[in-house]
């Protein structure tokens, strides 16, 4: 099929960017959109112009690393899907199709398609972590917990960091990701000597790095490639609003005077 | 106070304090509108109302500072939020699509302050009396119907309280999310209440001046 493409070309950092308009003459409705891109590429390369950079790692949607904005949704929009699931097939002969980077503060633009998503690794690095001893592996059913906490922190866990809840979301927030990340780790037996100091910290860690903040729209659970739920975003608020609430009162366990 | 300046910096505490202002705001709105209502019952029943209540300055003034607070905390809060989203996306995206979003919750910002603008109307109209072609303190009854008999009065009052409807739509559901109550069994009922709350509050508001032109009430 045919195919018109607008696409964010943008040097660097420092560069204003533009939109750049391509045509595709030979696309086959098999390839994955990322498959679709090589081929630009290679004709791009075949007369000596700079290829578009975009991100991508393990091309089956597990890493994250792929997301672009498809005529207005990040991925493209399809239920469940990442940039590189996503197959020609969905699009037809002679669509004009837009690719624009992850807009948002906390994401500046490196080159082209591509932005530093370091703002989530920082979030994560403020509490996604839990304190554990090191020496040989514990015993696996020497901890035990419900079958169902454990499945719904899974459901938290899937989410790969990709950031599309920040490029859906008209507010710029990254409520979604980090309270998956935070629901991840405190649901789990594990994670619970954390988390409250989690909940306040990578709270605080969002709001550092300049993402906006939750008016419940919802557009964050539609995009996300991972199908999670805004349940989460209710239950890091909780988290939150409980640490908050007890923070530092915990000193009752002596008699005190009054 | 380092705790409620740590808690407060964050956008989730100040959307908690959003949460909870509004809520304040809306069981407020919902006792000032039972209290009138007694429009139906009557000359003596509304008049006697109000009475009782200007006998009682404590409740009234105690009542009109804590919504005061309260307004300004939630307009403080929702400003700064306002603020916060408007630079977490400097540059925009050529095409933009959104899903899930409905006028509801796309138009908080606007349908808030159109609110607070007809709020400070409604108090130099009906509290005040200043731009009302006839008041009479104390007969709260008259001011009230020949207020409405004006047919652009009674539109600008059903029109605010539409946009109210609106703004508690969005917000009375949104208010759950926001303190965190939220569970797969009951999720479904949280819609089901802020549409049955916003429209209670909305209908029974709009009542009163649709009853004057009607002339059930006179
Ligand atoms: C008349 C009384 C009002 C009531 C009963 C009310 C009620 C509410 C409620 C229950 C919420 C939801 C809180 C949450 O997000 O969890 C809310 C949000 C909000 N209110 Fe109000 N409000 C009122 C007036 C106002 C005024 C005067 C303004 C602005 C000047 C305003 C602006 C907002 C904004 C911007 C939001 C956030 C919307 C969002 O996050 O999507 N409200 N309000
Ligand atoms: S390239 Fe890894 S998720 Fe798409």
């Amino acid at each position: 099929m045919k195919l018109t493409l607008h696409i964010w070309r943008q040097r660097d950092r420092g560069d204003r960017g533009r939109f750049v308009t391509y045509r595709l003459d030979d696309v086959s409705p098999h390839m994955s959109f990322l498959e679709m891109l090589d081929v630009l590429n290679e004709q791009l390369v075949g007369r000596g112009e700079e290829p578009v950079a975009f991100d991508h790692d393990c091309r089956e949607g597990i890493c994250g690393a792929c997301g672009v904005v498809i005529n207005g949704l990040p991925h493209g929009g399809f239920p469940g899907t990442t940039t590189c699931q996503l197959h020609m097939r969905h699009f037809q002969d002679g669509d004009e199709i837009t690719v624009e980077p992850w807009r948002s503060k906390a994401f500046p633009v490196i080159k082209d398609l591509v932005v530093d998503r370091s703002a989530l690794d920082r979030i994560a690095q403020a509490g996604g972590f839990i304190s554990v001893r090191t020496g040989s592996a514990p015993e696996a059913n020497s901890v035990p917990g419900p079958k169902e906490a454990a499945d719904l922190a899974m459901d938290a866990a899937e989410c790969i960091g990709c950031g599309a809840c920040v490029a859906a979301c008209p507010n710029g927030a990254a409520m979604l990701f980090t309270a998956a990340k935070i629901s991840h780790l405190g649901l789990l037996p594990q994670g619970q000597p954390e988390r409250e100091r989690r909940a306040r910290n990578m709270v605080s860690a969002m709001q550092r790095e300049g993402f906006g903040a939750c008016t419940n729209y919802r557009e964050c659970e539609a995009a996300c490639p991972k199908r999670i739920s805004i349940n989460f975003i209710a239950r890091m608020n909780r988290d939150f609003l409980k640490a908050s609430l007890l923070h530092g009162r915990e000193r009752g366990g002596k008699r005190q005077a009054r | 106070m380092q705790a409620a300046l740590s808690f407060y910096g964050t956008a989730v505490g100040k959307k908690m304090v959003v949460a909870v202002t509004g809520l304040f705001l809306f069981l407020f709105l919902l006792i000032h509108m039972l209290g009138n209502l007694q429009l139906f019952a009557g000359p003596e029943a509304l008049n006697h109302y109000a009475a009782f209540l200007h006998s009682k300055p404590v409740l009234v003034w105690g009542f009109r500072v804590l919504v005061a607070g309260a307004f300004a905390l939630h307009i403080l809060a929702t400003l700064q939020l306002f603020l916060q989203n408007l630079g977490a996306r400097p540059v925009p995206y050529r095409v933009k699509r959104t899903v899930e979003i409905d006028y509801s919750s796309r138009t908080m910002i606007w349908s808030g302050p159109l609110v607070l603008l007809f709020l400070l109307y409604h108090l130099l109209h009906l509290t005040v009396g200043s731009v009302h072609p006839d008041f009479s303190a104390g007969d709260v009854y008259r001011n009230v119907v020949t207020a409405f008999s004006l047919w652009p009065v009674a539109a600008v009052y059903i029109g605010a309280n539409l946009l109210l409807g609106f703004h508690l739509k969005h917000g009375l559901w949104s208010w759950f999310q926001t303190l965190g109550l939220a569970h797969p069994r009951y999720n479904r009922w949280r819609n089901c209440f802020a549409w049955l709350l916003a429209l209670l509050l909305a209908t029974g508001n709009i009542a009163m001046p649709v009853a004057v032109l009607a002339g059930w009430v006179d």
